[in-house]
C-alpha cells in the first residue's frame, strides 16, 4: 500500500515535471493556433462577427456556391494531382540512380539538393525570361517550327510552375528515399542477387516494400508544398494570374483584403478538414501496403 | 546469409561489359541533370555581373515597357557577362538604400524565429523523449497534424490572434507563430529519442537533475541535429511569401522575398544582382552545413513513431 504511494507520487512528480518542459511549446501552440482556430471554427458558423447568430453550415454552402472558390479549389486539386506523382516518382528514379557506382556521386547529391537552398524570388527572373513570349523557350521550340506561346497566359502556365516547383523539390525528395534505400537489409538484396532475381524484380519486391513509409512521407510532404505552390504563382504573375493559375492562396489573399471573417474561416475548416482526411487515408493506405516489414 | 557469391567465370565477363556500358548511360543521365538543376541558379549569378545597358539589350523585349536605347528584338539569353561589372551591387547595396532595408527586414525576421523555434522545441522535445504517456502521445500526434496543415488553414487563425493583440504589420504577427511552429519539435523529438537511455540513466543515478540531464547529456548530444534543424528552419522563413503577404500587408517591415517580385522594368540588372544576394545566406548555410542538413531531412524518415 504504502509502496504504490510513493509510486504514484512519483508519477505524478514526473508528469509534472515533464508538462513544466512542454509548457512554452504548449502555451505558444495553444495561444497561436488551438484558441485561435476554435475561434475560427466558431466564426465560420456564424452569420457575422457583429450580429453572431449562428447559422451552421450556410457559410459553407455559399463558400461552395462561390465561382471563385471553386475555381481556386480546382485548380489547386488539379496542380497537385500533377505535380504529387511526379514529386514522388521523379526522386526515387535519382535515387536509384546515385545508387549505381558512378564517379561524382556526392557531387550530384550536392547539384540536385541546391535548388532546395536558393529562395523561389531569386530565380523567377530566369523563368520569367525563359518562358516569355519572346523568351528562351519559345526561340527554341521555334527553331523546330513550332509556334510560339505566351507560356504565363495560356492553359500551359500549370507546367511552368510545376517546372519550378519540382526543380525545388526534387532534391529534397531525393535525399529521404536515398536514406530509405540505405536502411534496406544489405543481406536481403544480397540474397536476392544469389537466388538470380533481376533488377525490376529486386525493385518492386523489395525495394518499394521497404519504402514504403518513405513514400508515404514524401506523399504528404509534397502535398503540402503543392498547397503551397500559390508562392511560386505570386512571384511568377502577381496577384492576378492567369485563369489557369488562380490557386486557393490566392482566394484567401483576395478574402483577406475585404476581410469576410465568415468566408475565410469556413475556407480554413474546410481546408483542414480536407487535409486531415487526406492524411488519414494516406495513413491507411500504407498500413495496407507495408505492414509485413514494419517492426 | 552474407557469404561470398558464387557467379560464373564466363558470364562474368559479358556481365562486366554491360555493366560499364549501363553505368557510363546513367552518368551521362546524372550530368544533363545536374546542368538542369543549376542553370538557374548560375544564370542568376552570372547575369547579375552585367551592366543595366548589356541587360536591357538582352531582355529588353521582355521587361521594359517603354524602351529607350537599343532593344533587341530576340531575347538573349547569355551566361558570361560581356564585361564583368559590380556596378549592380554598388547601386543596389550602396547608392539606395531601399534594397538594403528590405534585406535587413528578412534578417530581423528570420533570425529570431530560427533562435526561438528551436529553443523552444529543445526544451519541448525532451519532455516528448524522456516521458511518454497516453497523453503526452496525444499531444505529440497533434502536432504533427498541425505541422502537416497548410498555410490557408494556419494563416486564418494567426491573423485573429495578431488582430487581438495589435501586432498586424508588425514583425511580431509574424516572429511568434513561427518561433511555436511544430516543426522542430517533432524532427527534434525524433532525434533525441536516439540518446542511448544509459546514458540518461546513469547521470540520475549520480544525482543529476533533470534541467542538468537536459542541458548536460541531451543538448550536446543533438548538437548536429540543432544545426541542421536550424538550416532548416532558416530556408524555410527565409524563402516565405505567405504570411508577410497577408500579416505584413501595408509595411515597410516587409522582407526582401516579397520586394524582389515587385521590382520595375527599369531596375532588371539590379534584380538579379539583389536575387543573387539574397541567395548568398542560405548557399552558404548550405555549402557549410550539406552534411547535417542531409542528415536532418533524412531523419524525417516517416511521420510515425
Amino acid at each position: 500500500m504504502k509502496r504504490s504511494r510513493e509510486q504514484r507520487r512519483i508519477r505524478l512528480r514526473d508528469f509534472l515535471t515533464s508538462l513544466c518542459f512542454l509548457m512554452p511549446s504548449l502555451l505558444g501552440v495553444g495561444l497561436f493556433f488551438i484558441l485561435p482556430f476554435g475561434v475560427v471554427v466558431y466564426y465560420a458558423m456564424i452569420d457575422g462577427v457583429a450580429s453572431k447568430n449562428f447559422v451552421f453550415l450556410d457559410n459553407f454552402t455559399r463558400l461552395f456556391e462561390n465561382a471563385a472558390f471553386r475555381m481556386a479549389a480546382r485548380n489547386t486539386l488539379k496542380f497537385s494531382a500533377m505535380a504529387v506523382p511526379l514529386a514522388v516518382v521523379l526522386p526515387i528514379c535519382l535515387a536509384l540512380m546515385l545508387e549505381c557506382r558512378i564517379p561524382g556521386k556526392s557531387q550530384f547529391r550536392t547539384f540536385f539538393l541546391s535548388p532546395m537552398m536558393v529562395p523561389v524570388a531569386s530565380v523567377v527572373l530566369i523563368w520569367q525570361v525563359l518562358f516569355n513570349y519572346n523568351g528562351t523557350v519559345n526561340e527554341f521550340f521555334m527553331a523546330f517550327g513550332a509556334e510560339r506561346i505566351d507560356w504565363l497566359q495560356s492553359d500551359y502556365s500549370m507546367i511552368v510552375v510545376l517546372l519550378l516547383f519540382l526543380w525545388k523539390n526534387l532534391g529534397y525528395n531525393m535525399i529521404l528515399f536515398m536514406s530509405g534505400l540505405a536502411n534496406i537489409p544489405k543481406d536481403l538484396l544480397e540474397a536476392a542477387d544469389v537466388a538470380g532475381a533481376s533488377e525490376t524484380y529486386k525493385f518492386f519486391a523489395l525495394k518499394l516494400r521497404y519504402l514504403s513509409p518513405t513514400v508515404l512521407f514524401v506523399t504528404i510532404l509534397s502535398l503540402i508544398s503543392s498547397f503551397k505552390v500559390f508562392r511560386e504563382v505570386y512571384l511568377l504573375t502577381g496577384d492576378y494570374p492567369y485563369e489557369s493559375l488562380y490557386m486557393l492562396q490566392h482566394f484567401m489573399n483576395n478574402t483577406f483584403r475585404s476581410l469576410d471573417y465568415q468566408k475565410l474561416s469556413a475556407a480554413a475548416v474546410v481546408m483542414a478538414i480536407v487535409m486531415v482526411a487526406l492524411i488519414a487515408l494516406l495513413f491507411k493506405i500504407e498500413d495496407w501496403f507495408g505492414k509485413d516489414v514494419e517492426g | 546469409m552474407s557469404g561470398p557469391v558464387n557467379r560464373h567465370p564466363y558470364h562474368k565477363a559479358a556481365w562486366k561489359k554491360k555493366r560499364v556500358f549501363g553505368r557510363t548511360a546513367m552518368f551521362l543521365l546524372c550530368l544533363a541533370f545536374a546542368v538542369l538543376f543549376l542553370l538557374p541558379t548560375v544564370l542568376t549569378i552570372t547575369n547579375s555581373f552585367m551592366s543595366e545597358s548589356e541587360i536591357k539589350s538582352n531582355y529588353g523585349m521582355i521587361f521594359s515597357t517603354t524602351s529607350g536605347g537599343f532593344v533587341s528584338k530576340t531575347v538573349n539569353l547569355k551566361f558570361i557577362p560581356d564585361r564583368v561589372t559590380f556596378s549592380q551591387y554598388v547601386t543596389g547595396l550602396i547608392k539606395s538604400p531601399e534594397y538594403l532595408l528590405k534585406l535587413w527586414n528578412s534578417i530581423l525576421l528570420v533570425v529570431p524565429i530560427v533562435i526561438g523555434q528551436v529553443s523552444v522545441a529543445a526544451v519541448a522535445a525532451y519532455s516528448f523523449t524522456r516521458w511518454r504517456g497516453k497523453i503526452r502521445s496525444g499531444i505529440f500526434f497533434f502536432y504533427v497534424i498541425l505541422m502537416l496543415m497548410p498555410y490557408q488553414v494556419t494563416l486564418v487563425p494567426n491573423y485573429l490572434v495578431s488582430e487581438w493583440l495589435g501586432l498586424l504589420n508588425r514583425p511580431w504577427a509574424i516572429i511568434l507563430p513561427g518561433v511555436f511552429a511544430p516543426f522542430s519539435v517533432f524532427l527534434l523529438t525524433k532525434f533525441m529519442r536516439r540518446i542511448p537511455y544509459s546514458l540518461i540513466e546513469a547521470a540520475k543515478v549520480d544525482g543529476a537533475g533533470e534541467w542538468e540531464i537536459f542541458t548536460r547529456i541531451c543538448l550536446p548530444q543533438c548538437r548536429a541535429a540543432l544545426y541542421s534543424i536550424a538550416i532548416l528552419v532558416f530556408i524555410d522563413y527565409w524563402n516565405m511569401v505567405e504570411q508577410p503577404l497577408i500579416l505584413l500587408q501595408d509595411s515597410d517591415a516587409q522582407p526582401l522575398s516579397v520586394f524582389l517580385s515587385q521590382v520595375n522594368a527599369g531596375e532588371i540588372g539590379l534584380a538579379f544582382a539583389m536575387a543573387t544576394v539574397y541567395m548568398i545566406p542560405s548557399l552558404l548555410l548550405f555549402l557549410h552545413g550539406e552534411e547535417y542538413l542531409v542528415e536532418g531531412i533524412a531523419n524525417q524518415g516517416s511521420v510515425k513513431g
